[in-house]
């Protein structure tokens, strides 16, 4: 093979956010032929799916709504993952959002405005207990906190499945699977006037600039960061791992509960068995996009959002099937790790092959 | 007492799926690569296997096609994890959601139907074998398959030379290569394999176990299998067993539920996965046996 | 394997199918052996493994007919070979003439491209320049397994071998021919008995201690019937007896017709072992010359291009009071092939150097968890000036004076992707760097210049990960960082291993300089001159125990090279000589 790769003396700090932008473009790429191979114009097409939801003040509500608990999820999973948590549970973390934050809402609603904020906390607190468990289970018993976090999420649905047909079913709802519709107060007031935007978004920017001061800035960061790059020089420097997986759980549990909490107090105002809507993966992707940098974060939930949007204009007018947008997510990561390689690696043209072999003190 | 002979055939016909998955899950392990893509491939493997039997296929070629499919998503993953030494976590998880999307994008025009399942002409005539014969006639070939590609697996890692050599590069893949092995190559055979057992347990499930395409279908099969690789210590007589007791955990909710009338449904849903974390609790705590069987490599990128 | 007489050694080859077709590569033999032939050319030609036949015979002219008299060809020839990474050239230019039979050394220190070129010759590299020649004809690896067909062995510096595997099954694993376990172990037991490496086939690697293991690699590459032998830095993991059998065996296999390829930096055991040496330094050759007819002195000039400096001496004051205390320190070892820790004891004084050898495995790296935190020690074991570090982590015990540099740098004592300040600021005191938690970044960034500037750390900046370092600058921040902590006990574990001749001599200047500060100081070392060199005092680990820390002059080379290898309870000079057999 004429090309080769060649490791790079340090890893570029250019490609590291270059990466995002090519595996976005290879993702626009693909989207292109796919509209070609559906008899449409591919620019045209993909420039009409990417801008027409954004033409007016209520689409770029749209957006921010979208990207709140995008953004809000993706910066608590990037602390976990800076940290090498491992944290795949969020979908049933704001699950459990949703069943704690529901549980006030629909026992409190209109008892007065303390109802609204108490929800974002106990929402919170719901996604962190959650969490907890595959962060006691990995810290006592060594289990890996990707298969529980996850296992847990099944039994989080299933959990609410079980409230929304049974317990809080609302009974004038023609035995539909949904609650009785949330107390006005209980909604999460809106910041944008003539949008859909809430607070949430308020929140999550909010989230992200936390983040940011807590991983650089302070000493505990600075130890979760080394203890999920190099684990056992974290040892060596007497920083518990253990701690370091409670926080890393934690502040996604949390993050992801608030966001369950946005979802039923949003535009929804009402609680569905299906309230989570696959955000909790959407945010893995979210994370990783934005380098799990906070400000990185911001845009590629936004990206994200875009996407999302896109994808339902492209189900109602362009009559293409709605999993296409989980589709290009996938990708997306994909091509995303692809060009990451690029970091650590570059390419060479060489005549002869020279293996992969770092450069040794001989 | 009910009679057992449905509820055994029950359990070994919904253990099946995970023979297949954590099987090749198992090998791919062993050769030090963690492929959490599994449900996504099993997804599409099961959407794969449905439509072509809804296409007039015989369920053999429907099982080829969807063990195909499996093997042609996990070479993107293969390409990132051992060629390009990306972390194999996130690259699995790109898999599964990717996969996931894929199938349910495939699925669309399935939704909803059904296959009217035969008894194919090997198993009319397996039901003449004396003794075993109502059990057999009552199990699907593919079952009697998943019961070979054991019976392969055990024979290739401990008898095979080769399946030496994947032990070997599992262990240490530097070792292997300075003694002039190909390292990369049999990992990518090991993670291909993995996706073609993925692909046909999706297809079982589609095709013989629900006989109906839905969202959903696969519903955490995939990630049972890879917490089952783990409860087994990677070794494929646990693996096997392990399977036959998920499958009874999956099906207990069936049988009892007349008995446990009170108890919601959708705990006795939520059985398997409770089950899935409590073994793997018990199986982790003792983390020096896991350091004995963990093979070393596992998870980690390597470049010749 | 070649015998004197030649053609036994065809045959064999014959029988394990490893004849193909007579093409260019016909056995050196037609040309030399007269009379063994016969049977070599009426068959197919044996492709040999480049041996000549006879190891006494290597250099004799014989002639068939009236032909011309031939010397045999070079067994490997390398000219101009270059091969530059993208930070380093890492050889440049280098020529190597190996004789068949010949025991060549290859000197250099740490970084002189030692390594590379092995990795050359054995296939795992390939040159951006230059040719190859084996048995006089052109050649050019392109993997490992290639390289063993033309026939070269390599025993690694850090094995190639399969912990859970056994012994047969690491052999057969080698092999290209896939053979049963049966036969093989068979063939294992006869190779060992001729070149005295006992083993047992049944046994699984992980069980076995550092010596046994390279056996195993050097049998490995003997069945493979290698017509050269590399071997890489071996004496690293022997006790000084198993050294002396090494080169039994080395000498043998010499005499039968193997050329060897010895790598070291230690020139008197160059000395005593081989007939040629080729010294290289920065990538370059700088000399070749007979060891046996150098000092140690004019090789090391040619090896580090100036002469080899002394610690500056220092004047020391006696040590004062014990300040570490190790007292019945008995922990169990993590990893299921380890070695677990039994009644460890040792008293180390303000102001003294203890060195502790041993041959890896034998209990360093559980005794240097225990020490530095990372590994829970039992209460009262471990006593910094009288207060117990018992259940202590290593931050604790920094706080309280004692620090540590284990032997894994990168992913342990530095962290590779991070920043060097960043690095810097992995042990450094929280007083000092942080304010309620914040990280104060400008000091954290004056404590790494000081780090830099104070040990001469070459680095691309601050802002360099600490992956970007050689072995030796890497070695100086870690072991510079923990001395401007300004500890008052200092554990370090093969300080220099790795380390280029400069580095290695600031940094145990900077440990002599500690010690006389005042600090007690332990250095676990494989390496026994660096403990002669630095250490007041020295004991021997060996099994997990560690014996009584004797004043250096009271020791040995031999009494320690029994003691590493459990035969003896101490370091110190024994009156009578200890039994001298092999261990």
């Amino acid at each position: 093979m004429p090309l080769r790769l060649e490791r790079r003396p340090r890893p570029s700090r250019a490609m590291s956010w270059a990466s995002p932008l090519i595996a976005a473009a290879l993702t626009a790429g693909l989207a292109m032929i796919l509209f070609a191979l559906d008899g449409r114009a591919p620019v045209s097409t993909l420039w009409i799916f990417l801008t027409t939801p954004l033409a007016d003040l209520y689409g770029f509500g749209e957006l921010l709504l979208k990207a709140a608990p995008l953004i809000l999820i993706g910066v608590g999973l990037a602390i976990g993952f800076r940290a090498g948590v491992w944290n795949i549970g969020a979908e049933g973390q704001l699950v459990l959002g949703v069943i704690f934050g529901g549980w006030l809402a629909l026992e409190f609603g209109g008892a007065g405005p303390w109802v609204m904020p108490a929800m974002l906390l106990l929402g919170g607190v719901g996604g962190a207990l959650w969490a907890a468990i595959p962060a006691l289970l990995k810290t006592r018993f060594n289990a890996s906190e990707i298969l529980t976090s996850l296992m847990l999420n099944y039994c989080a649905q299933l959990w609410l499945a079980y409230l929304v047909f049974g317990p809080w079913r609302d009974p004038a709802g023609f035995n539909f699977p949904q609650s009785a519709p949330l107390h006005p107060d209980a909604l999460l007031p809106i910041v944008i006037e003539n949008t859909r935007a809430n607070i949430e978004i308020v929140l999550a920017v909010l989230a992200a600039l936390v983040a940011w001061i807590f991983i650089e800035r302070t000493h505990l960061g600075f130890q979760l960061r080394v203890t999920g790059a190099a684990p056992g020089a974290a040892r060596y420097a007497g920083f518990p791992v253990r701690r370091a997986v409670w926080i890393g759980m934690l502040t996604g549990g949390f993050a992801a509960g608030v966001a369950g909490v946005g979802e039923i107090a949003g535009p929804l105002g009402q609680i569905f068995p299906t309230a989570s809507a696959g955000y909790g993966y959407a945010a893995i992707i979210v994370a990783f996009l934005g380098r799990l940098h906070p400000a990185g974060i911001v845009a590629s939930g936004l990206l994200l959002a875009l996407l999302a949007i896109a994808g339902d204009y492209a189900q109602m007018m362009l009559g293409m099937p709605s999993s296409i947008g989980g589709l290009f997510q996938g990708t997306l990561l994909f091509f995303l790790l692809a060009a990451d390689v690029l970091t650590t690696w570059r390419i060479r043209r060489v005549d002869e092959t020279a293996p992969l072999s770092a450069p040794e003190a001989a | 007492m009910p009679d057992l002979l449905p509820v055994l055939v029950a359990a070994l016909v919904a253990g099946t799926p995970l023979v297949y998955a954590a099987l090749g899950e198992l090998v791919a392990e062993r050769a030090g690569v963690i492929n959490l893509g599994v449900e996504g491939m099993m997804v599409v493997g099961a959407v794969v296997g449905f439509a072509a039997m809804m296409g007039g296929a015989g369920w053999p070629a429907a099982a080829l096609a969807a063990a195909a499919a499996g093997a042609a998503l996990s070479l993107p993953f293969a390409v990132l994890a051992v060629s390009l030494g990306a972390n194999q976590i996130a690259a699995g998880l790109a898999l599964t959601i990717f996969g996931t999307s894929l199938g349910s994008y495939l699925g669309k025009p399935y939704v909803g139907m059904a296959l009217t399942p035969e008894p194919s002409a090997l198993q009319q005539a397996a039901a003449g074998i004396p003794g075993l014969g109502p059990v057999m006639g009552q199990l699907h070939p593919l079952v009697w398959l998943s019961w070979a590609v054991f019976g392969g697996v055990w024979w290739f890692l401990y008898r095979a030379r080769a399946g030496l050599v994947l032990r070997a590069v599992g262990e240490s893949p530097a070792s292997a290569w300075a003694i002039g092995h190909p390292v990369a190559r049999i990992r990518y055979l090991a993670v291909l394999f993995g996706g073609a057992m993925a692909g046909l347990a999706g297809a079982f499930v589609s095709v013989v176990y629900t006989a109906l395409w839905t969202e959903g279908l696969i519903a955490g099969r995939g990630w049972i299998a890879v917490a089952l690789v783990v409860f087994a210590t990677w070794r494929p007589g646990r693996c096997f067993a392990g399977a036959y007791l998920f499958g009874g955990a999956t099906i207990a909710q069936l049988f009892g539920q007349t008995a446990l009338a009170a108890v919601p449904s959708e705990l006795m849903s939520a059985l398997p996965y409770l089950a899935t974390v409590v073994v793997l609790v018990v199986i982790s705590r003792d983390e020096a046996r896991l350091r004995l069987h963990v093979p070393a490599s596992l998870g980690k990128p390597f470049a010749a | 394997m070649a015998r004197p007489d030649g053609c036994k050694g065809l045959k064999s080859l014959a029988q394990r199918g490893i004849l193909t077709k007579a093409t260019n590569r016909a056995c050196n033999c037609i040309q030399s052996c007269a009379h063994n032939c016969d049977e070599a050319a009426a068959g197919s030609a044996p492709r040999s493994r480049g041996r000549t036949m006879g190891g006494s015979e290597a250099g004799a002219r014989t002639t068939r007919d009236d032909g011309p008299i031939l010397p045999p060809p070079l067994r490997l020839e390398l000219r101009g070979i270059r091969k530059a990474y993208p930070a380093v050239v890492a050889n440049d230019g280098v020529d190597l003439a190996v004789a068949p039979g010949e025991i060549h050394a290859i000197v250099g220190e740490n970084g002189a491209g030692k390594s590379t070129l092995m990795k050359v010759i054995y296939g795992m590299v390939r040159p951006d320049a230059g040719e190859m020649l084996w048995n006089g004809r052109e050649a050019q690896p392109r993997s490992p397994a290639e390289a063993q067909r033309m026939g070269v062995g390599m025993v690694f510096q850090h094995f190639a071998l399969f912990d859970t595997l056994t012994v047969a099954e690491n052999i057969a694993l080698a092999m290209p021919d896939r053979p049963k376990l049966e036969p093989l172990s068979r063939r294992i037991a006869e190779v060992a008995g001729r070149y005295g490496l006992p083993v047992d086939p049944r046994r699984r690697i992980g069980t076995m201690s550092v010596g046994e293991r390279q056996r195993v690699e050097i049998i490995r590459a003997l069945l493979q019937d290698p017509g050269l032998l590399i071997m890489d830095e071996p004496t690293s993991v022997l006790t000084p007896q198993a050294v002396e059998s090494l080169f039994v065996t080395l000498r043998r296999l010499a005499a039968d017709g193997c050329s060897i390829l010895y790598i070291s930096h230690k020139l008197e055991e160059v000395r005593a072992l081989c007939s040629r040496a080729t010294i290289l330094r920065g990538g370059r050759v700088t000399g070749v010359c007979d060891p046996r007819a150098e000092t140690a002195a004019s090789m090391a000039r040619m090896m580090i291009g100036a002469d080899l400096q002394a610690l500056r001496p220092a004047a020391r004051q006696a040590p004062g009071a014990a300040l570490l205390v190790i007292d019945r320190l008995s922990a169990p070892s993590p990893d299921p092939f380890g070695t677990a820790l039994e009644a460890v004891s040792l008293e180390v004084r303000a102001g003294e150097i203890v060195g502790v050898a041993g041959v890896s495995g034998n209990g360093q790296a559980e005794l240097m968890d225990a020490l530095s935190g990372e590994r829970p020690s039992p209460p009262g074991a471990i006593r910094l000036d009288g207060r117990d570090l018992g259940r202590m982590g290593p931050r604790a015990r920094r706080r309280l004076g004692l620090s540590s540099a284990p032997e894994d740098r990168l992913g342990r004592s530095a962290a590779p992707d991070l920043p060097l300040h960043e690095n810097a600021l992995l042990t450094a005191r929280a007083a000092q760097t942080t304010t309620w938690g914040f990280l104060r970044r400008a000091r954290i960034r004056a404590a790494a210049r000081r780090i830099v500037e104070t040990f001469g750390v070459r680095a691309g900046g601050l802002d360099a990960p600490a992956g970007s370092l050689s072995g030796g600058n890497l070695q100086k921040f870690v072991i510079g960082r923990e001395i401007l902590n300004q500890p008052r006990a200092l554990v370090v574990a093969q300080p220099t291993w790795g380390v280029d001749v400069g580095a290695a001599l600031t940094i145990r200047q900077a440990l002599a300089e500690l010690r006389d500060r005042g600090a007690a100081v332990v250095v676990i070392s494989e390496e026994l001159d660096e403990l002669m060199e630095i250490a007041d005092r020295i004991a021997v680990i060996a099994g997990g125990r560690l014996t009584p820390a004797v004043p250096r002059a009271h020791c040995d080379r031999d009494a320690i090279g029994l003691a590493m290898s459990g035969r003896l309870a101490t370091p110190a000079a024994q009156e009578e000589p200890a039994d001298a057999a092999a261990p």
